[in-house]
């Protein structure tokens, strides 16, 4: 389905991360928003309220992330594309909802424009800290996708993206900016509505009788009845059946998590998404994503200048984590160099899908900066001396 | 219109000030707050009320215009102990200090100091709950009725009309009514304070140092760059808020004696929205804000005849 044109501001612009994620909101249809001011996320919601008035949405200024969260759950709930916006300690808070949204398989989009932490750490300056909490900061098991672009055309296009792949899997979508794609302005260009691909809520087709919530009918998501619509309605952050009702049995929960583990992690092949350039023959090859990846292009310069064979992975889905190709590659490299803006997270899942087969190398930076490019460059000059 | 008197110099920055709490006033020189702002004049006030009634204070400050405040070391540090808490958290925290500090047999306020978001919006239940179990804690709320730290956005303290970053065409709901709420969970004291109103806020600072359990006082606090008013204009701005009825001076004990403060001369509250181009909106009603000011007070005044405060001090 192509966008709405009214939700659309066709052409060529010029807009920070903030404001081009606010647009692709609108672009692929989001008419729900709530949220509470925090830096460096809040333009994304200031532009929003401005323009959601002329296409019929609706933005609440929530009284904290608790509610900020729910309300997107409620919205969701409703059959209305919705999205809140936030930062790291607003992301804490949201955690519970989270969960929630991902029991119930609710579409929607969490944007997260990371700051330095942890706590109240750097508010207005960059980090990317957040990479495992978005993973695994609720409790028990679930899956969810996760993004990270790089540039504020990427902000507008993912964004886009991300309510595409909540709407396919019902899941909720974190959408992981960090404060420098938030703040800085480039062009970006929005296309007309009709080359926008859109998916939209995937409602049932039964009648009220035969339907149930959670039955999924060989697909790897339920169909999808609104509140209201007059379809029997119980969703619950319980263990529940394909009926939607509680059931407090250890088959139930095997049947209904691992559903919800199963629907993302078979579909992996098909959610991942990454830029490769330069791995064929490569010694080193850095894995990155985010605002990192745009500084490890100088890094990878340099070192190819001092005559390292230096490939380079940009994760634009963090989760699933490409494991298939990290695994490929770790049989076929010296050395992965894995620099991101926190201590070392998503190194970690790098270094397991190696196994051992390859150097892996995180280039850690406490944050409120991007990197230096001649550090990024020395660690890859060194693992392709150290390995050889 | 009236024009305020231009304060009398300072001291320069490396002298001690003249009127001195405890070491230091707790509002330092130097500090990068904004000219105008009245959360700043309310530090002051409460550094002097402390220094006279000799006694020493913990601050518990969530995120807030007043923990950047304290943020910009060395210049600004408060010279008392100080918490940064999380945003919902501030009047857990205190429980949390105030429950020790009467373990170990300590001296010393514990003293919260908080703005409108924190305490109308994300921190109402955290406050809600210690104001019922009577936590020995001072909560003031300095209400400049907007979120100032991020840029200005709506609070459920913004009054109706007011234009803000996230109600660009002027905010539809009333403002909430926070001493009401206050004074609905019985805490010892609540009080309101005003900047335009020194004597009374002064008194009030006392009565409150001077008692134990949850004392809740509320400050309507300028905000130049939040209202976008003129900054040499904020005491007057909220001496008209007092002088119009939009705004009242009131204090109440145990949610059941009412004492009023100050007497409306209901100057007209348009005196008071014209100064400030946050209400440069359509959505003011200008005769329906009259006539909430004539009603509040007149609600407020009723209340105050039927539960006086019988004693004749704090």
């Amino acid at each position: 389905m192509k966008a709405d044109p009214i939700g659309v501001l066709t052409g060529a612009h010029y807009l920070d991360g903030d404001f081009a994620c606010g647009e692709g909101a609108m672009a692929a249809g989001c008419r729900f928003v709530a949220g509470y001011p925090i830096t460096p996320s809040t333009e994304v919601v200031e532009r929003i309220s401005r323009r959601f008035p002329t296409m019929g949405g609706t933005f609440i200024q929530m009284e904290d992330e608790l509610a900020s969260m729910a309300a997107v759950v409620g919205g969701s709930w409703t059959g209305t594309k919705s999205m809140t916006v936030t930062s790291g300690p607003g992301f804490s808070l949201m955690m519970e909802n989270i969960g929630l949204a991902a029991m119930m398989e609710t579409p929607c989009v969490v944007v997260n424009v990371q700051r330095g932490g942890p706590s109240t750490g750097l508010p207005t300056m960059v980090g990317q800290a957040d990479v495992m909490q978005a993973r695994w900061g609720s409790h028990g098991d679930y899956e969810i996708i996760a993004m990270s672009p790089q540039s504020p055309q990427e902000a507008f296009d993912l964004t886009i993206e991300a309510f595409n792949l909540s709407e396919i899997y019902r899941v909720p979508v974190m959408f992981l900016m960090d404060e420098i794609v938030g703040h800085m302005t480039e062009r970006v260009v929005i296309p007309p509505a009709d080359e926008i691909e859109v998916v939209p809520r995937a409602l049932t087709g039964k009648t009220p009788e035969e339907f149930e919530p959670y039955q999924i009918n060989g697909k790897p998501t339920p169909e999808f009845a609104r509140a209201g619509d007059g379809y029997r309605f119980h969703t619950t952050g319980l263990t529940h059946d394909e009926r939607g009702y509680p059931e407090m049995s250890v088959e139930c929960q095997e049947r209904c998590v691992r559903r919800l583990l199963e629907k993302i992690t078979d579909n992996a092949d098909r959610i991942v998404r990454f830029e490769e350039e330069a791995t064929d023959d490569a010694e080193v090859v850095v894995v990155t994503y985010g605002i990192t990846a745009r500084v490890a292009r100088l890094a990878i310069d340099m070192a190819r200048r001092r005559g390292v064979k230096v490939g380079s992975v940009r994760l634009i889905v963090i989760w699933p984590f490409a494991e298939k190709l990290i695994r490929e590659l770790a049989g076929k490299v010296r050395a992965l160099v894995v620099p991101e803006i926190n201590y070392g997270q998503l190194v970690l899942e790098v270094e397991r899908c190696a196994a051992g087969k390859c150097a892996v190398l995180p280039v850690s930076h406490g944050g409120g900066s991007v990197h230096d490019p001649a550090v990024i460059a020395e660690v890859i000059v060194k693992a392709a001396a150290e390995a050889a | 219109m009236t024009t305020t008197p231009r304060a009398p110099a300072g001291p320069g920055i490396l002298e001690k000030p003249a009127l001195p709490c405890s070491e230091e006033c707790l509002l330092r020189p130097g500090n990068t707050n904004c000219g105008g702002c009245g959360m700043s004049v309310g530090l002051t006030m409460l550094g002097r009320a402390l220094a006279r009634a000799d006694q020493t204070c913990s601050l518990v400050i969530p995120a807030c215009c007043g923990i950047v405040t304290a943020g910009a070391y060395p210049t600004t540090s408060y010279g008392v102990p100080t918490v940064a808490t999380t945003f919902a958290s501030a009047p857990a925290f205190a429980t949390g200090i105030a429950s020790v500090r009467d373990l170990n047999d300590e001296d010393g306020q514990v003293i919260c100091w908080a703005g409108d978001g924190g305490t109308y919006d994300i921190g109402i239940a955290t406050l809600s709950a210690a104001a019922e179990r009577n936590e020995d804690i001072i909560y003031i709320c300095y209400d400049n009725e907007i979120y100032g730290n991020t840029g200005g956005q709506r609070s459920s303290a913004t009054p109706a009309g007011a234009r803000t970053t996230t109600t660009p065409t002027g905010k539809s709901e009333d403002k909430k009514d926070m001493m009401a709420i206050m004074v609905a969970h019985r805490v010892p004291y609540a009080a309101t304070l005003s900047i335009a109103h020194p004597e009374d806020f002064e008194r009030k600072l006392e009565a409150a140092l001077s008692m134990h359990g949850l004392r809740f006082l509320l400050l309507h606090s300028p905000c130049p760059t939040g209202w976008k008013s003129e900054q040499g204009e904020s005491v007057e701005l909220v001496r008209l808020a007092v002088a119009s009825g939009l705004f009242s001076l009131y204090e109440v004990w145990n949610g059941d004696e009412y004492r009023i403060n100050a007497e409306p001369d209901w100057t007209d509250p348009a005196k008071y929205l014209e100064r400030q181009k946050r209400f440069e909106s359509d959505a003011v009603d200008l005769e329906r804000t009259r006539l909430a000011c004539r009603r509040r007070f007149d609600r407020l005044g009723r209340l105050a005849r039927e539960f006086p405060r019988e004693t004749a001090t704090a």
